[in-house]
């Protein structure tokens, strides 16, 4: 295995973390809790104080805090003075509408600047803020705001039009939705979101907002049952600042663009809150992926570091790299990726476009920040995810079957990944499902559902998920939610979906139906239900591919069993079927 | 080959990828991507399937000039007629 090597004199500037074991011997939460200022007077932590207020009321005022570029060529600064000014707007029009500390503010937008308004004065007003991802289908976006108790949403004219319209009368918890105008008719039963803050004060104050405050929830998959909302608290912020500094490397005078978007957990802490507690400059692009476009950013904004995902790197890769070459990045000095592991000829093709390798690192929504990664001062493995941040105790362990768990200690064996608790940004809860997030503990040890093995050197390699659930363009899909869907269709009887291997997206749905009787497999009705998943789940939910099936192989229970799906589609031998029934 | 052939096509193509579609519900100007609610992955099969219905190779540096309707039956033209 080829190791990339990194020598001081190749790093551009001097690496907040210089020295892997040393930083990782004299780090406490406690002192990276001390980096931040905390609410005057002592009135506790909250999100948006550390991310724009203290940097607002110094020096930092006037800096760019986020410089968003719109689809259509528009590009707009946003001090942090600015940021906060609109945050504020936004928390008193919160407060005008009588939603308060606790309630749940959900976002359905793109990448527009009202989401960061929305994000920070939700946070600044207490209330809990979750965004759901824009091409979302209606049915997870009803599904996710009924769970989490949705008091306001906030989201575009077409948005709404093509998503919410037809859920909200499901939606009786919803008191209030804020639509950003599109230049069309404001909903009936809606507010102008611009008009609303237009009409507020630009001054709010904090109210005190202890620590462990809720301040974020987040929904992440299962293998079964519904999507799970991970919560998160406002001491959380200590653990985007620490990692923000030490895993990505970021130093003031940084600019720095996360391609992920807000929907999901990377876009929220490391797109919105670890630059904005560091007070670094964050670009914020509202278009989607587009390989050219996103060279023309990384040049034209001198971008110096640049975080972003698998997938996107490998559609990269595809469109070659010339077209990498083309536009020099003299600025561009560090290089992460998340979502899934990346492979080596991606990690490498970094330095053969960019002269640059990638940095992959590993974390997940229950984690709120990254715990694993590549350092910049760190020699790189390509395909390792890296080692533990500082502050962050990671082992590799069997479960046994009195539920207590095992540390496995010999290189290179597969276990389960599992942290020791006790990080700022460790999920809360599963919101009202005190059952499911207990599961995830084995005493002190969380166990991630990820399994890995570790090197002799400490190096952390990914191997695969212990559960059914799939990862697809770094996004994790409950198989249930789509054979849920997948049901309704009247020709269906049965469903089970796995994630099929493929080059660019790690895997892709693909969904396996039987038929009722009198209905004949078709080209014609494999669409059709394709149709009505895509209509209901949304593109980033729904199957790519349906294959019908006479039957499912099922359990005695009668579950499906989605892993022999799996070894048929990988043509894998199929294991013990001892407890198979055919039929 | 006429340009409503190709746009007959084009529609079966980007139906293959997003049967959910109502074709007469596309505005020829509108960008695909904000109107389909397709994802990057349906992106990417579409202008493969694109290439295989014309059987013209399609540079993924062109991949960008394709986001209407309209743009991607001109451009197909332009591609068919040149063989």
């Amino acid at each position: 295995m080829e190791a990339i090597p990194k020598p001081r004199e190749a790093l551009r500037v001097p690496p907040n973390l210089a020295d892997y074991a040393a930083v990782r011997a004299g780090f406490s939460w406690e002192g990276a809790r001390a980096e931040l200022d905390g609410l005057p007077g002592g009135r506790g932590l909250n999100i948006a104080h550390e991310a724009v207020d203290r940097h607002a009321g110094g020096a930092l005022a006037d800096k760019v805090a986020i410089r968003w570029l719109g689809k259509a060529g528009a590009a707009q600064d946003y001090s942090f003075a600015r940021l906060a000014a609109e945050s504020n707007r936004f928390a008193n029009a919160l407060r005008a509408l009588g939603v308060g500390a606790g309630d749940r503010v959900f976002a359905l937008t793109g990448r527009i600047p009202q989401l960061y308004f929305a994000a920070l004065g939700a946070w600044k007003n207490r209330s809990v803020f979750c965004t759901l991802f824009s091409a979302f289908g209606p049915e997870p976006i009803r599904m996710r705001m009924a769970l989490g108790d949705a008091a306001v949403l906030i989201t575009t004219e077409a948005l709404y039009r093509r998503k919410v319209a037809q859920i909200r009368a499901a939606l009786p918890m919803l008191r209030h939705v804020l639509v950003v105008r599109e230049g069309g008719e404001l909903p009936e039963g809606a507010h102008d979101f611009d008009a609303l803050l237009a009409g507020q004060s630009d001054a709010f104050e904090i109210p005190p907002t202890d620590p462990e405050d809720m301040a974020l929830l987040h929904f992440t998959s299962g293998t079964t049952g519904t999507p799970k909302g991970a919560v998160h608290v406002h001491q959380a912020v200590v653990a985007h600042h620490a990692t923000g500094k030490l895993a990505l490397d970021l130093h003031a005078d940084d600019v720095f663009w996360c391609t992920a978007d807000p929907g999901w957990v990377t876009g929220t802490s490391y797109g919105i809150i670890a630059p904005l507690s560091l007070g670094v400059t964050s670009i914020v692009d509202e278009a989607d992926f587009d390989a050219e476009r996103w060279y023309e950013i990384l040049a034209r904004e001198q971008v110096s570091v640049w975080y972003t995902a698998p997938t996107a790197i490998r559609m990269m890769m595809k469109s070659g790299t010339e077209l990498a070459r083309s536009r020099p990045v003299p600025r561009l000095r560090f290089l992460a990726s998340v979502g899934e592991p990346l492979n080596p000829e991606a990690v490498r093709w970094g330095v053969e476009a960019f002269g640059l390798p990638f940095h992959d690192n590993w974390w997940q929504t229950e984690t709120g920040g990254i715990m694993v990664a590549n350092f910049a001062a760190m020699e790189i493995r390509p395909g390792s995810m890296g080692k533990p941040l500082p502050g962050i105790e990671a082992a590799v362990v069997r479960q046994e079957k009195d539920g207590t768990v095992t540390l496995i200690e010999d290189p290179d064996s597969e276990g389960e990944l599992a942290l020791k608790r006790g990080w700022p940004s460790m999920f809360r809860g599963y919101l009202g499902q005190p059952e499911r997030y207990a599961k995830c503990f084995a005493g002190d040890w969380y166990l991630t559902g990820d399994l890995a093995k570790r090197d002799a050197d400490g190096y952390l390699w990914f191997v695969g998920r212990k559960d059914d659930v799939i990862k697809t363009s770094g996004h994790l899909i409950g198989p249930f939610e789509v054979e849920s869907v997948l049901m309704e269709h009247p020709a269906v009887a049965e469903a089970g979906v796995i994630g099929k291997p493929d080059p660019v997206a790690m895997e892709v749905v693909k969904a396996f139906v039987s038929l009722r009787a009198g209905h004949e497999p078709s080209e014609a009705l494999a669409r059709e239900i394709m149709a009505h998943a895509r209509k209901r789940l949304g593109a980033v939910v729904a199957p790519k591919e349906i294959a019908f099936s006479p039957s499912l192989p099922k359990t005695r229970s009668g579950k499906i069993m989605r892993r022999l799906l799996k070894a048929r589609e990988l043509g894998l031998p199929e294991g013990d079927t001892s407890t198979l029934e055919s039929g | 080959m006429t340009n409503e052939e190709i746009k007959t096509k084009v529609l079966a193509a980007l139906a293959a990828v997003a049967p959910e579609l109502e074709p007469g519900t596309l505005a020829p100007g509108a960008n695909l991507r904000d109107e389909l609610d397709i994802d990057s992955m349906d992106a990417l099969n579409f202008l493969v399937g694109l290439s295989k219905a014309f059987g013209i190779d399609i540079p993924e540096a062109d991949y960008r000039k394709l986001s209407t309707l309209d743009a991607i039956v001109g451009y197909v033209a332009a591609r068919v007629g040149k063989r």
